[in-house]
């Protein structure tokens, strides 16, 4: 199947300006990763916060231009952002934010901003693009006369539907959910997980879910990947990442999941020390100062994803000796 | 705005006022005797106390200000001990030139500011954003008076390009502009530079470019109407200021204002001149303050619905 898309290499930096007397510090935020989405799909990107998976996700949109390496969509690299072609783009590609409040403009009624995107893209006239909007409300579980309401009248979870609402407006191709439930209240997030998985059905959407809820993960994604320091460690079908966990990193994530089982007491493991600081990534493997598996080659040699089973690819020398 | 509100408003209103009148009627007459200041130092006691008792300083303090008061009740803002003329006439004469002097620097710092405050927060933390930002804090700490004689020192009386004082012609107008304006143009750029800066990290403005808004787009109908707030209430309170702001640039440029007027007006002790136009700067400072309010609700439908919903 032809991927939807595809990144190869991807490298992305920031700079952070020192002001006036201090020295400019560069962040390595995304360091070189192959990654690809397929049409109608979940795939999860999994990791720590500070880890690359949201810069990630905004590459693989082109919202945000990449340093080297590249991204197709449908086999054609990514325009350059603000493009004209980069701008049809955005009826394929859309995202959904963490910050559900935040990504609404408080002075616009929600109904327009849902209608927003019909309007620069100067689709259907206007009473289409109005009753485009009663559609993508009822997509998404919210009554008509709530189009008229500004974002500081709705409730965290009416709010991510309408982000939701609005992220469908132009029927894109493929989603980027950015922790699309981590800011809402335990008892909306499974409405809200329902209604993308719902969704995701109905429009044959392909999810890139970016999470650090590994039990959220293990319940939607089709395929997992693993990111650590900019980097993607492990990637594979979500049942074999979780049933067999093959990177030292992944497992560590998995042991820190608390098992809701009065049963299963015990120590809850946890991984050693802090992530390393994205301005000065350690040398070789990322994961070693913190991985008790690491010896001297890990120090200074860039494990290579290497092919584990069929689709499951790890990043780590000793993937095969792991006890 | 709710009626309700706007008549608590008025009322609050109508209670400043009351507090800043009595407050410089007592002051004003505690600090000097008019009769003392105004006539000549060899005239005879006799003269002076004719003219104390013509202007009603002979009588007990109290029932000057009742008689004040009940005169301001009436429109009536007194006579001039120094031109026998009605102190509000005298001071409306002046008003269309400070007007003059301060809409136009007003108009010149809001042109200049806002726009620039806008561009170096898109281009935050280059060599431009930079530049600009040091010019704006150099230009807001240098006192206007200071960088006035500066100008005149410079333009009339080195190069004699511009006339140093008076208020005849458009060049009479252009120092004592540059002299107010500097000052606020550089304050209202860093506000309008920061409150750019506040709104273009919103995740907002993130979602209007993954819809494909042009920078324009998004810069016009997403950013600057956030950003507005804060720069409306820094204009603002600089609007009530209209009047009496500008008392330093005037004395400097001899400009034929409000400002120089209030000067004269105090150092003579003309009470009802000086009490006429401290009444018509609370009045400004009242109304600049109801605009802005408005303007607030104009801006955020969040004042707006919570100011609809209180009146229900």
């Amino acid at each position: 199947m032809t991927p939807l898309l595809q990144a190869e290499g991807v490298r992305k930096t920031f700079d952070l300006s020192g002001g006036w007397f201090g020295r400019q510090r560069r962040v390595f935020a995304v360091r070189g990763v192959d990654l690809e989405l397929r049409p109608g799909e979940t795939l999860a990107l999994v990791g720590e916060s500070g880890c690359g998976k949201s810069t990630l996700g905004q590459l693989m949109l082109a919202l945000t231009a990449l340093d080297a390496g590249e991204v197709c969509f449908k086999g054609e690299a990514l325009p350059p952002p603000d493009s004209e072609a980069w701008r049809r783009l955005r009826r394929e590609l859309q995202l959904v934010f963490q910050d559900t409040a935040g990504a609404l403009d408080p002075r616009h009624a929600v109904g327009r901003q849902i209608r927003e995107p019909l309007d620069i893209h100067g689709i259907g006239t206007g009473a289409e693009r109005d009753a485009r909007v009663m559609e993508l409300l009822d997509a998404v579980g919210l009554r008509p006369d709530q189009a008229a309401r500004f974002p500081h009248e709705l409730s965290g979870g009416q709010l991510q539907r309408v982000v939701i609402a609005r992220a469908l407006t132009l029927e894109p191709a493929a989603l980027v959910l950015d922790e699309p439930v981590a800011a809402l209240d335990v008892s909306i997030r499974a409405q809200i997980v329902n209604l993308l998985v719902d969704l995701q059905r109905r429009f044959r959407l392909a999810y890139l879910f970016i999470s650090h809820d590994l039990s959220l993960v293990r319940h939607i994604a089709d395929r997992v990947a693993v990111m650590y320091l900019g980097r993607i460690v492990e990637e594979g079908p979500a049942d074999a990442v979780f049933a067999a966990p093959a990177h030292p990193y992944t497992r560590a994530l998995l042991a820190s999941v608390p098992v809701a089982d009065p049963d299963a007491r015990g120590e809850v493991a946890t991984i050693q020390g802090d992530l390393p600081s994205p301005l000065a990534p350690p040398e070789g493997c990322g994961f070693h100062p913190r991985c008790p598996f690491a010896d001297a080659r890990c120090r200074t040699e860039l494990p290579e994803p290497r092919p584990q089973a069929p689709a499951h690819r790890v990043a780590c020398h000793h993937a095969e000796r792991l006890p | 705005m709710s009626p309700r509100h706007l008549v608590s408003k008025l009322l609050r209103a109508a209670f400043t006022l009351w507090l800043v009148v009595t407050f410089v009627f007592v002051v004003l007459r505690l600090t000097g005797d008019p009769a003392q200041q105004l006539l000549p130092d060899d005239i005879d006691a006799q003269t002076i106390a004719y003219y104390r008792a013509l202007w009603g300083l002979d009588r007990p303090l109290w029932v000057q200000y009742v008689s004040y008061i009940q005169g301001l009740l009436q429109g009536d803002f007194g006579i001039s001990f120094r031109n026998n003329e009605p102190a509000f006439d005298l001071v409306m004469q002046r008003v269309p030139k400070t007007l003059e002097l301060m809409l136009t620097a007003f108009a010149v710092s809001l042109l200049i500011g806002i726009p620039c405050g806008i561009y170096a927060a898109l281009h935050r933390d280059t060599a431009f954003d930079r530049t600009l930002m040091t010019a704006a804090v150099f230009g807001y700490s240098l006192p206007n008076f200071f960088l006035g004689i500066l100008l005149i020192l410079v333009f009339s009386l080195t190069l004699r390009w511009l006339p140093s004082s008076g208020s005849d012609t458009v060049w009479h107008l252009i120092m004592p502009v540059v002299a107010y304006g500097t000052a606020f143009a550089g304050q209202i750029a860093r506000f309008a530079r920061s409150a750019m800066l506040d709104v273009t990290g919103a995740a907002y403005m993130r979602t209007a470019q993954a819809k494909g808004a042009s920078p324009a787009r998004r810069v016009y109908l997403h950013a600057l109407p956030n950003a507005a707030i804060p720069i409306v209430t820094i204009v603002g309170l600089k609007l009530g200021e209209i009047i009496g702001g500008a008392v330093i640039t005037e004395n400097v440029f001899a400009w034929p204002g409000v400002g120089r007027l209030l000067t004269t007006a105090v150092a003579t002790r003309d009470l009802a001149v000086v009490q006429c136009i401290v009444i018509l700067i609370a009045i400004t400072m009242v109304i600049a303050n109801v605009i802005v309010d408005i303007a607030y609700g104009w801006l955020d439908p969040r004042i707006r619905v919570g100011a609809a919903s209180a009146s229900r």
